[in-house]
C-alpha cells in the first residue's frame, strides 16, 4: 500500500513534466517570433517600405524535335499588357488605342469586360489583370517607348510556341489557356497561365513546362519598385522543361499528308520492334501554327465548322470497319485453336453459301487453302473458318463460349481496348462479345448470325492505329511494344509501358504462315501493286464496306518482309476498293522510309496521287500576315 | 455535497469551469479575426458577414459550435461516457468507409459529404478515441506501467490512426501519437516517451542536415556530427537522472567534450577530417567505460544506458541507409516533403519561405487588421486553414502573435489543472487526451509555420478556417468541461 501511494506520488509529479514540456515550446517560439519579427536584417528596412511585389517567371517550354532531330517545336517570345486598375488614372485613352492599333469602343469593351466579375472571377483592382495577349515584339516596342504615360500598365514577357512545319499538327497538339478544371485539379497553375491542350503537349505536360520561379521584389508605399528583396535571396529562378525526341520521321509525315491531300482518313506507320510511331496523318489536316498568335480563337473556330472534322486525329479517334485486313487476324486464331491447318481447304464460289446465308466473293480458283485464301482475300474461306470455330460443340459448349474465346484471341491482339498511346483522346474500337450479342439478339443468335466478323465487318471497328499495330504484330511474328510518339524525354526513362513485348496468344509458327500469305498478296494477289524489286514487301488490302456510301479503302503492310523496318496501315474513306488508294500510298510511304527518298518515277506516282480528290481540299496555313 | 440529477442542470452552470470557456471565446474571437483577414480582398469591403466569404461562413461554423457546445453541457456527462464504446465503435466504422465514399480533395480520400456539408470524419474521431480510452483505462484500471495494459491503450490508439493514414491523411493521423502523453501521465515509462522523442530527433536532424557541410572544405557532415553529440548529451543524461554517482557522468561529457574539440579545431584550422571518427572513438570509449562502471558498481542500469547509445547509433545509421539506399527515389521524395525537407518550390518548402516572410514582415506591432500585403495577396497557401499563423503575425506583430501563444499555454496548463482535479478516473484521463491534443495541434502548427517543425498539415484550434476541425475540437472541450462541472458528484 505504501509502495503503491508512493508510485502515485511519483505519478503525481509528472504534471510538471508535461506542463514543463508545454511551457518550454511556447517559450522557444516566442523566442523564435522574436527573432523573425523584430531581430531579422530586413526589419528595418521594412519600416519603409510596406509591400512585396512578387513577379512569376515563366520558364520556357522544352523544345520537339522528330527522330532524326529535325527542330519541330520551339520557342517564340511574346508579350501580354497587363493592366492593374488602381492605378491606371489620366491616361489619354485615344494615344493607347493608337499605339496599340485598336478603337476606343475596342478599349471600353476589353476594360468593362476585365471589370466583370461574371467573365473574370479572379478580378481585383490591386493586381494585375490580362489587358491584351501574345503582342509580337514589333508591335510592343512602340507601346514600351511610351509606357511613362500610361501608368498601370505592365508588360508581362512570355514565350509562345512556334512550328518549324506546317505537319503533325494532331501529334503535336497545341498550348492553350488554361481552363477551370485543370486549375481545380493542379494546385501549379494559375488563371491565365497556359497548359498543352492537345496531341504530346497534352500528354507530355508535366515534362515540358518546367517550374515556375518567383521574384519578390520590394515596393515602397507608391508603388515603385525598390529592388529584390533581400538581393534575391528567396527568389526562385524557373526551370526550363525539358526536351522531347519524337518517333516521327518529319520528311514521311509530310509525305503522307501530302499522299492524303483532298481525301479523308488516315496513315500510321510504325516501326515494328520497338512500336515506335513513324508517321502519324489524319486528314484532312490543318496548319499547327493556326493555334498560336490571337488569330487561334479565329482559326479554332473556323476548323471545328468545317463538316470534315479536321480537327479530329482520325489515326485514333476514328473507328473504322477493318474489312479484309482483318482476315489476318482470323487465320491466326482458327490456325491456333486448330480449327484449321495451312493445308486445310474450303470451297469458295463466288461467296460462302449456307442455309439461305451469302456472302458474296470474286472469281478465284476453288477449293483453296489458307495462303492463296489470303493472297485474294478469299471471303468464302474465313466465313467457313468461323462457322467451323464457333460451331465445333466438342471444344466450345456453347456459341458463347466460343464467342468468348474468340474475343481473347482479338484483345491479346490490341483490339476492343485502347493501346495506350501516349497521346489524349485514342478510342477503344469495339470487338463484340456474345453478352453483346445477347443484348442485341435477346439470346437467339449462332455462328451465321455473327459470320461478317470474320471478314471485319458487322460490328468490328478497329482505329487505324490498331490496324497498323496489327501489322506491326505479324511483322514482328507475335508480338507488338504499344505505340508511342515520344522517343525520348529528357532526363527521363520512357515508362515501361512503351518498352515492353506484348505477346498475343498465338504461336509463332502460325505467324510464319500467314507473312507467307501476305506476300503471295503483294506477289500476285490484290496487293500486287505494292510489290517492288528493292525490298520484299507484305500486305494485305482491305475494302470496307460502307452503308453510307462508297466503301472504304484500306491497306496494312510492312516490309521487308524479314526484318521488318516499317508497319503501315492507309485508310482512305470512300475510297473504294483496297488497292485504289491504300496500296499505292502504303507502297510509296514505305519505300520513302526504307529508301529515305522517293525514285522519279515514284515522285510522279506520289503527284498523281496527292491530286487525285475524293472531297474538296482546304488548305488551311496560318495568316503569314501575323508571324 | 450530495445532488440528484434533477439538480443537475442548475449546479452546471455554476460549476462550470468558466475561466477555460474564457481563454476559449478569446481564442475563437482572434481566429475569427485572422480568418476574416486571410481571406479578405481589398474590394471586398467589410462584407465580413456575408456567407459568400470565409469569414461569413466561420461565423456559421462559430455559431454551430457554440449550440454544440450548450447541448453538450445539458446533456448528463454519465450518458456522454456510457455511450463511449459505441462512439469509439462508430468512428471507426465511419473512418473505415470514408475513402471508399470520399471525393478526392487534392490527393486526400478524408473528406465525405452530406448533403451539401463537406465533412471530414477524421477531426471528430479524436473525441471518440479520447472518451474509449478513458473509458477503459477507468473501467478496468489499467496501469500504463503493465505492459499488457499498455499494449491495449496502444492498440485502441492506433487502430483509428492507421485508417486515417489509409486516407491519405497522415497529419491527422500522427495527432494520435499524442495519446502517448497521457499515458505518460499515467505511468508509461518515461524512458519510452524519452526513447521516441530521441528516435524522431535523430532522424529529423540526420536527414535534414545530411548533405550539408559543417563548414566549407571539410568532410564532416552537419546531421551526422549533430546526431553523434546528441547521443553523447543524451547518455550523459541519463547516466546523472538514472545513477547515484555523479563524477563518471561529468567524466564522460568533459572528456567527450574536449575531445570534440580538438577535432573541430583541428577540422576547422589545420587539417580537414571527418570529426564522425573522432565522435566514434568517443562513443566506443564511453561504452567500455559504461561496461566497466557496471561491472564495478554491479549496476545493470549503467548496461542499459550503453545499450540505449548503441541502439541510438544503429537507429540513426540504418535509418539513414533505408532512407537512402533502399526506398524508391519517389518514395523517398514523399518524405522528405512530409518531413519538409524537400525545397520543391510549389510544395512544402515554398509554404515555409512564404509564411516567414509573411511573419518577418509584422515587426512588432504588426501591420493591423486587414492590411496584410503578403497574406492578402495570397503568397501564402492555406493562408486561411494551416498557414493561419501567419495572418496573425503579419497583422498583429509580435505583441499579438506572442499573446496568442501564451493563451493557448494558458489553455493547455489550465486544462492540466482540471484534469487533475478530476475525482474519478475516466475525467483525469479524458482531461490530460484533451489537453495532449490541443498541445500536439499547437507544437506541429505554429511550429511548421515558424518553420521549426516539419511541415504536417494539421489545423491550429479555433484559428484554421472550416467547420469540421472547428467542431471537433469544440466537442473535445466541451465534454471535459461538462464532466468537470459533475466533479463534486461523489458516487458514479
Amino acid at each position: 500500500m505504501k509502495e503503491a501511494s508512493q508510485k502515485h506520488y511519483q505519478l503525481q509529479k509528472r504534471k510538471y513534466v508535461i506542463g514543463g514540456i508545454a511551457t518550454i515550446i511556447i517559450l522557444v517560439y516566442i523566442a523564435r517570433l522574436f527573432f523573425l519579427q523584430l531581430m531579422s536584417e530586413d526589419f528595418k528596412q521594412n519600416a519603409d517600405s510596406n509591400a512585396f511585389l512578387k513577379r512569376v517567371q515563366f520558364p520556357a517550354r522544352g523544345t520537339i524535335v522528330d527522330r532524326n532531330g529535325k527542330l519541330l517545336v520551339y520557342n517564340q517570345p511574346a508579350y501580354d499588357i497587363m493592366v492593374v486598375m488602381a492605378e491606371q488614372a489620366g491616361i489619354d485613352t485615344a494615344d493607347i488605342c493608337r499605339t496599340l492599333g485598336i478603337t476606343p469602343a475596342q478599349y471600353e469593351r476589353r476594360m468593362t469586360e476585365i471589370k466583370d466579375r461574371r467573365r473574370n472571377p479572379g478580378y481585383s483592382p490591386y493586381t494585375q489583370q490580362l489587358f491584351m495577349n501574345q503582342l509580337s515584339a514589333d508591335e510592343i516596342s512602340s507601346f514600351q517607348e511610351k509606357m511613362f504615360l500610361f501608368p498601370g500598365f505592365y508588360v508581362q514577357k512570355r514565350t509562345i510556341r512556334q512550328y518549324q512545319y506546317p505537319y503533325a499538327a494532331h501529334v503535336l497538339g497545341d498550348v492553350g489557356e488554361v481552363g477551370p478544371e485543370d486549375l481545380e485539379n493542379d494546385d501549379y497553375y494559375r488563371r491565365g497561365d497556359y497548359i498543352g491542350t492537345q496531341g504530346v503537349e497534352r500528354s507530355y505536360e508535366k515534362v515540358l513546362r518546367g517550374v515556375k520561379g518567383t521574384e519578390i521584389m520590394l515596393r515602397d508605399a507608391r508603388g515603385r519598385i525598390k529592388g529584390h528583396y533581400q538581393n534575391g535571396k528567396f527568389d526562385q529562378p524557373p526551370v526550363p522543361g525539358r526536351n522531347l525526341t519524337l518517333s516521327l520521321d518529319v520528311e514521311l509525315q509530310a509525305l503522307g499528308e501530302r499522299l492524303m491531300t483532298g481525301k479523308k482518313g488516315s496513315i500510321v506507320a510504325i516501326e515494328p520492334a520497338t512500336g515506335e510511331v513513324l508517321c502519324m496523318v489524319s486528314s484532312p489536316t490543318y496548319d499547327p501554327r493556326m493555334t498560336v498568335g490571337r488569330q487561334r480563337g479565329k482559326n479554332h473556330l473556323l476548323l471545328s465548322r468545317d463538316p470534315d472534322k479536321p480537327l479530329l486525329n482520325r489515326a485514333i479517334m476514328g473507328q473504322y470497319p477493318p474489312g479484309s485486313t482483318f482476315k489476318t487476324s482470323q487465320a491466326l486464331t482458327f490456325l491456333q485453336e486448330h480449327v484449321i491447318t495451312p493445308s486445310t481447304a474450303y470451297p469458295c464460289s463466288h461467296g460462302f453459301h449456307f442455309r439461305g446465308l451469302t456472302v458474296g466473293c470474286h472469281g478465284h480458283g476453288s477449293p483453296l487453302p489458307l495462303v492463296p485464301a489470303i493472297g485474294t482475300s478469299c471471303n468464302g474461306y474465313f466465313c467457313w473458318g468461323l462457322y467451323n470455330m464457333f460451331g465445333n460443340r466438342k471444344k466450345y459448349p456453347t456459341v458463347s463460349d466460343a464467342m468468348t474465346r474468340w474475343k481473347d484471341y482479338m484483345v491479346s491482339m490490341g483490339f476492343g481496348y485502347k493501346l495506350g498511346i501516349d497521346l489524349p483522346g485514342e478510342k477503344r474500337g469495339l470487338i463484340p462479345n456474345a453478352e453483346f450479342y445477347n443484348n442485341a439478339y435477346r439470346g437467339s443468335w449462332n455462328a451465321l448470325t455473327v459470320i461478317s466478323i470474320s471478314i471485319g465487318q458487322g460490328e468490328v471497328n478497329l482505329t487505324p492505329l490498331q490496324i497498323a499495330n496489327l501489322g506491326a504484330t505479324i511483322a514482328n511474328r507475335g508480338y507488338y511494344v504499344v505505340p508511342h510518339v515520344v522517343k525520348d524525354i529528357q532526363g527521363e526513362q520512357l515508362d515501361t509501358l512503351y518498352t515492353r513485348k506484348h505477346r498475343t496468344m498465338v504461336d509463332r509458327v502460325h505467324y510464319e504462315t500467314v507473312v507467307q500469305g501476305m506476300r503471295r498478296a503483294v506477289l500476285d494477289g490484290t496487293c500486287r501493286r505494292a510489290n517492288t524489286p528493292m525490298y520484299e514487301v507484305c500486305g494485305k488490302t482491305g475494302t470496307a464496306q460502307n452503308p453510307h456510301g462508297q466503301d472504304h479503302s484500306v491497306f496494312m503492310g510492312f516490309a521487308p518482309m524479314e526484318h521488318p523496318q516499317i508497319a503501315i496501315c492507309v485508310y482512305v474513306e470512300n475510297g473504294l476498293w483496297g488497292a485504289t488508294y491504300g496500296v499505292p500510298i502504303g507502297a510509296l510511304m514505305m519505300e520513302q522510309y526504307i529508301n529515305g527518298k522517293l525514285s522519279p518515277e515514284s515522285e510522279e506516282q506520289a503527284k498523281i496521287y496527292s491530286g487525285k480528290y475524293l472531297i474538296t481540299p482546304i488548305h488551311y496555313v496560318a495568316n503569314p500576315n501575323i508571324q | 455535497m450530495s445532488q440528484t440529477p434533477t439538480s443537475n442542470s442548475k449546479s452546471v452552470w455554476r460549476s462550470l469551469d468558466w475561466f477555460t470557456i474564457l481563454l476559449y471565446g478569446a481564442l475563437l474571437a482572434m481566429g475569427w479575426m485572422s480568418v476574416c483577414g486571410a481571406s479578405y480582398d481589398f474590394d471586398q469591403a467589410g462584407n465580413f458577414f456575408d456567407f459568400g466569404t470565409r469569414s461569413g461562413m466561420q461565423i456559421v461554423w462559430i455559431g454551430t459550435s457554440l449550440v454544440l457546445a450548450s447541448v453538450i453541457l445539458a446533456t448528463d456527462d454519465r450518458l456522454i461516457e456510457s455511450f463511449s464504446y459505441l462512439i469509439y465503435i462508430g468512428f471507426l466504422v465511419v473512418l473505415f468507409i470514408t475513402p471508399f465514399l470520399a471525393h478526392d480533395i487534392k490527393g486526400s480520400l478524408s473528406w465525405i459529404k452530406v448533403g451539401s456539408l463537406s465533412i471530414q470524419p477524421a477531426e471528430f474521431a479524436k473525441f471518440g478515441t479520447a472518451l474509449c480510452v478513458s473509458k477503459v483505462i477507468a473501467a478496468f484500471d489499467l496501469r500504463m506501467d503493465r505492459f499488457r495494459d499498455f499494449v491495449v491503450c496502444s492498440v485502441l490508439v492506433l487502430a483509428p490512426m492507421v485508417l486515417i493514414v489509409l486516407q491519405k491523411e497522415t497529419g491527422s493521423a500522427l495527432v494520435y501519437l499524442s495519446f502517448f502523453l497521457m499515458m505518460y501521465r499515467y505511468g508509461m515509462p518515461g524512458s519510452i516517451l524519452f526513447t521516441a522523442v530521441a528516435a524522431v530527433v535523430y532522424f529529423v536532424v540526420g536527414i535534414r542536415y545530411a548533405d550539408v557541410p559543417l563548414w566549407e572544405d571539410t568532410p564532416t557532415r552537419l546531421g551526422e556530427c549533430c546526431v553523434l553529440l546528441l547521443i553523447h548529451l543524451f547518455s550523459v543524461g541519463l547516466m546523472l537522472v538514472y545513477t547515484a554517482l555523479r563524477m563518471p557522468a561529468f567524466k564522460v561529457l568533459a572528456y567527450g567534450l574536449l575531445a570534440l574539440l580538438l577535432a573541430v579545431g583541428t577540422d576547422r584550422y589545420a587539417l580537414p577530417f571527418d570529426i564522425a571518427y573522432v565522435q566514434w572513438g568517443v562513443m566506443a570509449g564511453m561504452m567500455l567505460y559504461l561496461l566497466y562502471l557496471s561491472l564495478r558498481e554491479r549496476l545493470l542500469r549503467y548496461l542499459y544506458i550503453a545499450f540505449f547509445a548503441i541502439g541510438s547509433v544503429g537507429f540513426f545509421y540504418s535509418a539513414n541507409h533505408v532512407l537512402t539506399e533502399v526506398l524508391e527515389p519517389h518514395q523517398q521524395m514523399r518524405i522528405r516533403v512530409l518531413l519538409g525537407l524537400e525545397d520543391d518550390p510549389r510544395g512544402a518548402g515554398y509554404n515555409v519561405i512564404q509564411a516567414k516572410i509573411a511573419i518577418g514582415s509584422g515587426g512588432l506591432e504588426g501591420k493591423g487588421f486587414l492590411n496584410g500585403t503578403q497574406t492578402k495577396l495570397k503568397y501564402v497557401p492555406e493562408q486561411d486553414t494551416d498557414f493561419i499563423f501567419c495572418t496573425v503575425g503579419e497583422e498583429e506583430g509580435f505583441i499579438g502573435s506572442a499573446t496568442v501563444l501564451l493563451l493557448f499555454l494558458l489553455l493547455i496548463l489550465r486544462l492540466i489543472h482540471v484534469a487533475e482535479r478530476q475525482p474519478h478516473a475516466f475525467g483525469r484521463v479524458y482531461g490530460y487526451c484533451v489537453m495532449s491534443i490541443f498541445l500536439f495541434h499547437v507544437f506541429i502548427n505554429v511550429g511548421m509555420v515558424l518553420g521549426l517543425t516539419p511541415v504536417i498539415g494539421i489545423p491550429l484550434p479555433f484559428f484554421s478556417y472550416g467547420g469540421s476541425s472547428l467542431w471537433g475540437f469544440t466537442i473535445l472541450l466541451f465534454i471535459l468541461l461538462r464532466i468537470d462541472a459533475s466533479r463534486g458528484r461523489l458516487s458514479r
